[in-house]
């Protein structure tokens, strides 16, 4: 393991942005999300960014190809460029769950190659989590927090980061940032390791923490779909797209045309299970009303991806929902609402 | 705060049980106190459990009314002063029908905002307390103490008026602070003063932060088309996200635009953004405009005054006559 | 006609109402008054007819300046339409301007069918004007201008 003072933060990123591209939670007007690091970027490790690290895989809006016509010509063009590759860094271990996740849905066949290059590419660097909010659940699904997987795992403890790699893609851009970093000794390990046990002991007594998720089985789905209590926790909801866009699981996307003033440009862009003209099809809309809108949502995350995914539920707990809800209505509320017996 | 609601749920059940009203729309508690959710109550049951008013209710209500006037009965809705102008521009624009409702006025002493809390470096909030001037947020990273006035949400710091402009009865126990209404233009003009450079930095910085999440749309109680033309593939502008930093100016300068005239200034907009883009600096700049070439106006006050984008003067000034010259 | 930069050339719409600035537009054209080649006219049957949209979407087409014409105040064919854009424009110049956007870039006349000197004049001035701020750099679409 290595270290390097946290004052000598910015040497480092402006060492690893020397060669590539680092992506990293940067405040821009008051709002940390992830962005590229600039020189005399404002970055900030000590809160949960406003979006999800997502984007960097699978951006809220990408191009997929051109159309240029000329009189009745119509040429197809590949806007698709050659990745380079790139590090994020400061992704918490919610975040990096859910491109587990997200490879379940993107990296099956058939597979999405405009997510696939990025995916290949990415070096992925997390940092464990030392001061969980009172929103965060991810240990409901099984994640912990204090020891983060990754290329690279830090930790943020008494001045220090320690980086430890953990693949080959880590040990290739620890070589290259090395002289850096000065060597941890057991003392550093064993500061790591009260920090950790002291962590744990906070996020096990989060309000949300054990929240009872076992009354959510692929089995009742037609009794769950059919709960009385869709109705009273969907009739709030104002149909905006906060949660879905904030979520670091969401997957939907919608397929555009954008005309230019010579052709079309097709891009496709983050879509909303909340929107009303979400899976709209030409016969139609499937879903007419918010409370089927809202239960889909939920379903989803909570009953069909895990009966698709070997039972791993699409939420990873981290709370960004449940912070950032025009209405404070959120998946902790529907599983506590209609999910196990165990929640009060 | 506590004799509020509980005089509201007596109201709430009395109105329940002698037939007035049949259902009863406020806030239900959430886990944290900090989280309150609209909610429709239908019986005594419903409201003695979790109906809750605290100061975390800065929910405008009354856009829920639009839902409801589709259902059956009269309904009790609890309004705090600034919703009565957002239910009164309703009425005006034929949006609700306000024989089915009835009003109870509520007592506001501004409601308070997490994330200003939040932003005081308190983290892990799981409870609060109030005590008249002071709350105490229970944190688990141990309790704190804040001034209310430092708190507040954006639309109770720059209150427009603590007077009920509809309403069938009021619950009033404590006296409410005078608002001054112009001072929610101070910031206006403050970026009114800025070289137009440093207006577009400004304004590039905050609209760049936008996820087209249309949380300050669907919330917002002017907004009530039953399609908007951001969601209509036939207009051309239904992109769902930012796909040019030209779209994120389109979409905010088209929405404020629409509801110039119409808009309260209820400040949900503000409220709701998850990443906190001032908006209310958006309508608010309408509104001093309005005032300033065509006098006082305030949407809302009344259900009868003419809009001032439905009506005009022949000296009305010229478009762009007031504007300083210079980039 | 003012001597116009010739390595770049600015684009203008011109929204002109049916009823006057349009025929206004005609007369400067059947008296061989001249105005730059650049202004493309766009004819709306009342000036009232435009909407805040059409100036932005013109501005993301590529534009560089945009000039809304219609009656004179008083004069509107449907009695009142250019009372109501006048505030409407009044209102939209005004947030433009508060965001940052370049003021000149935006304006309103009142051109009435006689007026072939005054729609020409116009069109030179604001053309000359546009010139000299340059591209539209602060409401374009890069997506429209590859």
């Amino acid at each position: 393991m290595l270290k390097i003072e946290l004052n000598k933060l910015n040497d480092l990123f402006a060492k690893i942005s020397s060669s590539t591209d680092l992506i990293l939670p940067v405040t821009v007007a008051g709002e940390t999300n992830f962005a590229k690091y600039e020189d005399g970027a404002e970055v900030n490790l000590s809160v949960q960014t406003v979006k999800s690290a997502k984007d960097s895989f699978f951006p809220q809006a990408e191009d997929l190809m051109k159309f240029k016509t000329e009189g009745k010509k119509i040429d197809i063009i590949d806007v698709r460029e050659k990745v380079e590759s790139f590090v994020l860094f400061g992704v918490r271990a919610c975040d990096y769950r859910s491109f587990e996740i997200l490879d379940r849905v993107f990296l099956v066949d058939p597979i999405d190659t405009y997510y696939k290059a990025k995916r290949e590419k990415g070096v992925i660097v997390t940092l464990a989590c030392s001061r969980p909010e009172e929103s965060c659940f991810c240990s409901a699904f099984g994640i912990d927090a204090t020891n983060p997987l990754g290329d690279v795992t830090t930790y943020i403890a008494d001045g220090f980061l320690y980086w430890n790699a953990n693949t080959d893609k880590g040990n290739a851009l620890t070589d290259a940032v090395k002289d850096l970093f000065a060597q941890a000794d057991s003392n550093d390990e064993a500061k790591i390791d009260e920090q950790k046990k002291n962590t744990k002991e906070i996020l096990s007594k989060l309000p949300y923490a054990n929240v009872d998720l076992s009354g959510f089985t692929p089995d009742k789905l037609n009794e769950l779909f059919n709960d009385a209590k869709w109705e009273e926790l969907s009739e709030a909801c104002l149909g905006c797209g906060s949660c879905t866009f904030v979520c670091p699981t969401c997957q939907c996307y919608d397929i555009k045309d954008f005309k230019t003033n010579d052709g079309v440009k097709r891009f496709r862009c983050w879509d909303s299970c909340m929107y009303a003209d979400f899976t709209k099809m030409a016969h139609g809309n499937s879903r007419n009303f918010q409370l089927q809108r809202f239960r889909q949502r939920f379903m989803h995350k909570l009953v069909y991806y895990p009966s698709n995914n070997e039972g791993i539920y699409s939420c990873v707990g981290c709370g960004r929902c449940v912070k950032k809800c025009p209405i404070s209505m959120n998946i902790a509320k529907v599983i506590k609402t209609i999910g196990g017996k165990n929640n009060d | 705060m506590q004799r509020i609601e509980n005089l509201m749920k007596a109201k709430a059940i009395e109105l329940l049980e002698n037939g007035t009203v049949n259902r009863v729309l406020g806030w239900t508690a959430g886990d944290f106190y900090y989280d309150n959710t609209p909610a429709i109550f239908n019986s005594k049951e419903e409201i003695e459990k979790s109906f809750v008013y605290n100061s975390f209710c800065g929910a405008n209500l009354s856009k829920y009314l639009v839902k409801e006037r589709k259902n059956e009965g009269k309904i009790l809705v609890f309004l705090k002063p600034c919703d009565t102008y957002s239910f009164n521009q309703l009425v005006k624009e034929h949006r609700v029908n306000k024989d089915n409702i009835y009003i109870v006025g509520i007592e506001c002493q501004g409601h308070l905002s997490i994330e200003a809390i939040k932003a005081k470096g308190i983290d892990g909030v799981v409870g609060l307390e109030e005590n008249g001037e002071e709350v105490t947020v229970k944190s688990i990273y141990g309790d704190k103490t804040v001034v209310r006035g430092e708190v507040m949400l954006e639309k109770c710091l720059s209150c427009k008026s603590k007077k009920h402009v509809a309403y069938d009865e009021l619950i009033i126990v404590n006296e409410m602070p005078e608002a001054d209404s112009m001072k929610r233009f101070s910031k206006v003009a403050e970026l009114e003063a800025m070289t137009a450079d440093e207006r577009f930095a400004f304004w590039k910085s905050e609209l760049s932060k936008c996820i087209r999440c249309n949380a300050c749309r669907n919330v917002c109680p002017a907004c009530t088309c039953t399609k908007c033309v951001f969601d209509n593939p036939e207009s051309g502008v239904d992109a769902k996200a930012n796909a040019d930093k030209f779209e994120e100016k389109l979409f905010h300068i088209i929405r404020s635009f629409h509801v110039t005239g119409r808009c309260t200034d209820c400040g949900e907009c503000s409220r709701v953004c998850p990443q906190n883009i001032p908006l209310h600096l958006i309508n608010r700049k309408y509104i001093k405009d309005i005032n300033e070439f065509y006098g006082e106006y305030q949407a809302g006050a009344d259900t009868e005054s003419k809009a001032p984008l439905t009506a005009f003067t022949t000296s009305d000034i010229e478009p762009g006559s007031n504007l300083k010259e210079g980039k | 006609m003012q001597e116009i930069n010739k390595e770049y050339q600015p684009l203008i719409v011109a929204f002109c109402c049916n009823w006057c600035s349009y025929a206004g537009a005609d007369l400067a054209g059947s008296s061989r008054l001249s105005y730059p080649a650049n202004v493309k006219i766009i004819r709306v049957p009342c000036s009232c007819r435009v909407n805040p949209m059409f100036i932005l979407k013109a501005f993301q087409r590529g534009a560089d300046g945009v000039i809304m014409c219609g009656c004179h105040p008083g004069d509107c064919h449907y009695t009142t339409g250019n009372y109501y854009a006048r505030r409407r424009m009044t209102l939209l110049f005004d947030m433009l301007d508060y965001l940052g956007i370049e003021k000149e870039r935006t304006r309103v006349e009142w051109v009435s069918a006689a007026e072939g000197v005054k729609f020409s004049n116009v069109m030179n001035e604001f053309a000359a004007k546009i010139c000299e701020l340059g591209e539209n750099k602060r409401l374009e679409d890069l997506r429209c201008k590859e």
